[in-house]
């Protein structure tokens, strides 16, 4: 019985990384129609912001403690929107117009751009650096089964930016205009509303929780390293499709339960070696019984 | 018009190089090729041999040299890439003309470049590749380290009678030909010495969440865990399971050997074990000698294990040279085969029939951020 409820503490910690992660993902395709592979890779700058930042933070509000980790977290989420803004607006943009095929491989051109240019040495370098304590870990114990801190902070921090992310995609007027460019750009410009700043805001808004993930991750694993990014941001990507992309609590449900899986497949003997194998098998038949994912309404194509 | 000096000075440059090709035994240089690791994903290991065997040929250089004549370093990297390894040989043996190969710290390209090496009929000496597919290759491949049998079994008899293990669980890195070999061999021997495998369990180098496989071992009650990864992973392994209360001794190979080790782990890998071929504090005035004149070299860094086989890998090949008075390649891989008793940093060797190194292991235990030594075990 400890082994399963330990499992499903870590699973669910797992989970709601790859969750907060995927939030990112599904909000970027749910305005463009197109996935921003350069996501995982804006995680990664994310995680290297804090690892700069950490030492000059640190000379006016020691760390660990919770307003110099705010701070931090502020800090590089602000410098991630402004890497994501700029990607979009150098990349992206110009491409607008075009087949969504040709931005995909754009993206997938970003993102190994970012990751090689990062592992230079004169850059970040390739080997692995290890990341600053922002917060006092604590970890509860109950009978038998342990819960870390880091946790709890990274499963209430995606639940928080769960309900402020519906929020502002349901009830403001940004919002509102973010909807309306995602059901039709053109029909949207002619209603007045500015594609360019919505675009980059999602861009923005994106990368900066990009920024957050990837902080949460590297205090969860303290080892960063220009290819952090790869391995969550693929499993983000597909529990974004899991849970339905373009789904907000889609992207929650799928990370979780890509989290679980993950987590029960690689604790039990034997298994342990086909855990990746079990979690993307589940994907497929998810996505051959229910195409659009677990909480996405099926929709006819356009052509 | 334009194309005539193109013609000319590509047939003078023909010329060039088939006049420096005849030239590699001849001068008053000794040239001596190397593919090691500077960059990419194992560059804390290339860098650190590679450091020793610069340090090395200076030393013999400033002592005379070798049969009267000086040694000079060709260095090539190989950006840790498969695929890579074999260019650079390539060019070393047939462009620069090189008398003998030293190279790689990873067991994958030294298995990569030997075959090269074997066809030219030019001795290769691997400083650190403890693979035993790699000396299997051919008769001019030679290593100055243990193989993972050993290292394997030397681990085996640590759990068993000085951690005084009954049960042991393995946790394995699937990626990693390193790490299978390791856990084959130490499982066989820690059957033979009457210890029970409780749980076996796999992990990808590079994940960063290991709770799921820690948890699974931590129900299985073991007295000891033994995994044979790279210290990257093993750090963060070593986080969650102090997170996860699974307070027993951990204990792996050589691969645990590296500063990041202790950067990363912190206090979460205190009082952990591992085995590798020297211990930087070991009393004897060979390893002293060697650790001053490192840190001098290079700003007070203490060399690890890598350092210290690039640097016996230089000495190793210097002894054969001397005994052959040749550099011919045939004399010099017959010296290299008869290596009865060398005395490196990284202790005794005898090159047996198999051309790998017979030697000891020592064992360190990891105690307030540093590496301690723990004991010796010879072969």
């Amino acid at each position: 019985m400890d082994w399963f409820l330990q499992q499903l503490i870590n699973g669910l910690a797992l989970g709601s990384i790859y969750a907060l992660i995927a939030l990112g993902y599904t909000m970027v395709y749910g305005v463009l129609r197109f996935i921003n592979f350069a996501h995982s890779d804006v995680l990664m700058l994310g995680a290297f912001s804090a690892y700069f930042l950490a030492p000059a933070v640190e000379k006016i509000i020691p760390l660990p403690s919770i307003a110099g980790a705010l701070i931090i977290v502020l800090l590089s989420a602000v410098i991630c929107a402004g890497i994501g803004m700029l990607i979009e607006f150098l990349a992206y943009r110009p491409l607008r117009s075009r087949p969504k095929l040709t931005v995909l491989i754009t993206a997938i051109g970003v993102s190994l751009f970012i990751e090689f240019t990062c592992q230079h040495p004169a850059v970040l370098g390739a080997d692995t650096k290890s990341f600053p304590r922002l917060l006092v870990e604590n970890d509860l114990h109950l009978g038998g089964l342990v819960i870390g801190s880091n946790d709890l902070v990274i499963v209430a921090t995606t639940l928080l930016l769960l309900a402020g992310l519906w929020f502002i995609v349901q009830h403001t007027k940004t919002g509102t205009a973010m909807r309306a460019v995602s059901f039709n750009q053109q029909a949207a410009a002619l209603m007045g509303i500015n594609i360019n700043r919505i675009i980059a805001f999602t861009f923005g808004l994106g990368s900066a929780l990009a920024a957050v993930a990837g902080i949460l991750y590297a205090m969860k694993a303290p080892g960063i390293d220009p290819l952090m990014g790869v391995q969550p941001g693929l499993r983000a990507f597909v529990a974004a499709v899991l849970g339905g992309i373009g789904n907000l609590p889609g992207a929650a449900l799928g990370g979780l339960l890509l989290g679980l899986l993950e987590t029960y497949a690689g604790g039990t003997p034997g298994l342990s070696n086909y855990r990746d194998g079990i979690a993307f098998a589940i994907l497929i038949l998810i996505l051959l019984f229910k195409p659009a994912g677990l909480l996405g309404k099926a929709t006819v194509e356009k052509v | 018009m334009i194309t005539r000096p193109i013609f000319l000075l590509g047939s003078l440059g023909i010329l060039l190089s088939a006049f420096t090709g005849c030239n590699k035994s001849g001068g008053d240089t000794i040239l001596i090729g190397e593919f090691a690791s500077l960059t990419g994903k194992e560059a804390t290991f290339g860098t650190s041999s590679h450091e020793g065997t610069i340090l090395a040929i200076k030393e013999i250089n400033a002592a005379g040299g070798v049969l009267g004549k000086q040694l000079e370093l060709k260095t090539e990297d190989d950006q840790s890439k498969a695929g890579e390894p074999a260019n650079v040989v390539n060019k070393l043996i047939s462009k620069d003309g090189v008398v003998a190969i030293l190279g790689e710290v990873a067991s994958s390209r030294s298995l990569e470049a030997a075959p090269i090496c074997q066809e030219n009929g030019i001795p290769m000496i691997t400083p650190a590749s403890t693979n035993p597919k790699v000396t299997e290759t051919g008769d001019y491949i030679f290593r100055v380290c243990f193989i993972d049998p050993f290292q394997g079994t030397v681990m085996a008899n640590f759990a068993a009678n000085t951690l005084k293990a009954k049960k042991v669980a393995v946790f394995t890195d699937v990626k990693s030909d390193y790490s299978k070999g390791l856990a084959k061999f130490f499982k066989e021997g820690f059957l033979k010495a009457g210890g029970e495998i409780v749980a076996e369990l796999d992990f990808n180098g590079g994940d960063k969440d290991f709770k799921g496989q820690l948890t699974a071992i931590k129900s299985a009650v073991p007295d000891a865990v033994f995994v044979p990864g790279y210290y990257t992973d093993v750090a963060l392994i070593c986080i969650q399971a102090k997170q996860l209360g699974l307070n027993v001794p951990l204990f792996g190979g050589d691969g645990w050997e590296s500063e990041t080790l202790v950067k990363l782990g912190g206090d979460a890998v205190e009082g952990h074990y591992f085995s590798t071929h020297y211990a930087a504090d070991a009393a004897s005035p060979k390893v002293t000698a060697f650790v001053d004149a490192y840190k001098k070299e290079y700003n007070g860094k203490v060399p690890d294990c890598m350092a210290a086989l690039g640097y016996d890998s230089v000495f190793f090949l210097v002894d054969a040279i001397k005994r052959a008075e040749s550099t011919e390649p045939a004399k010099l891989r017959d010296a290299l085969a008869a290596t009865k008793e060398f005395e490196a940093v990284t202790g005794k060797v005898a090159i047996n029939e198999n051309r790998d190194a017979v030697k000891s292991a020592v064992i360190l235990q990891i105690k307030d951020g540093k590496f301690k030594y723990l004991e010796t075990v010879n072969p």
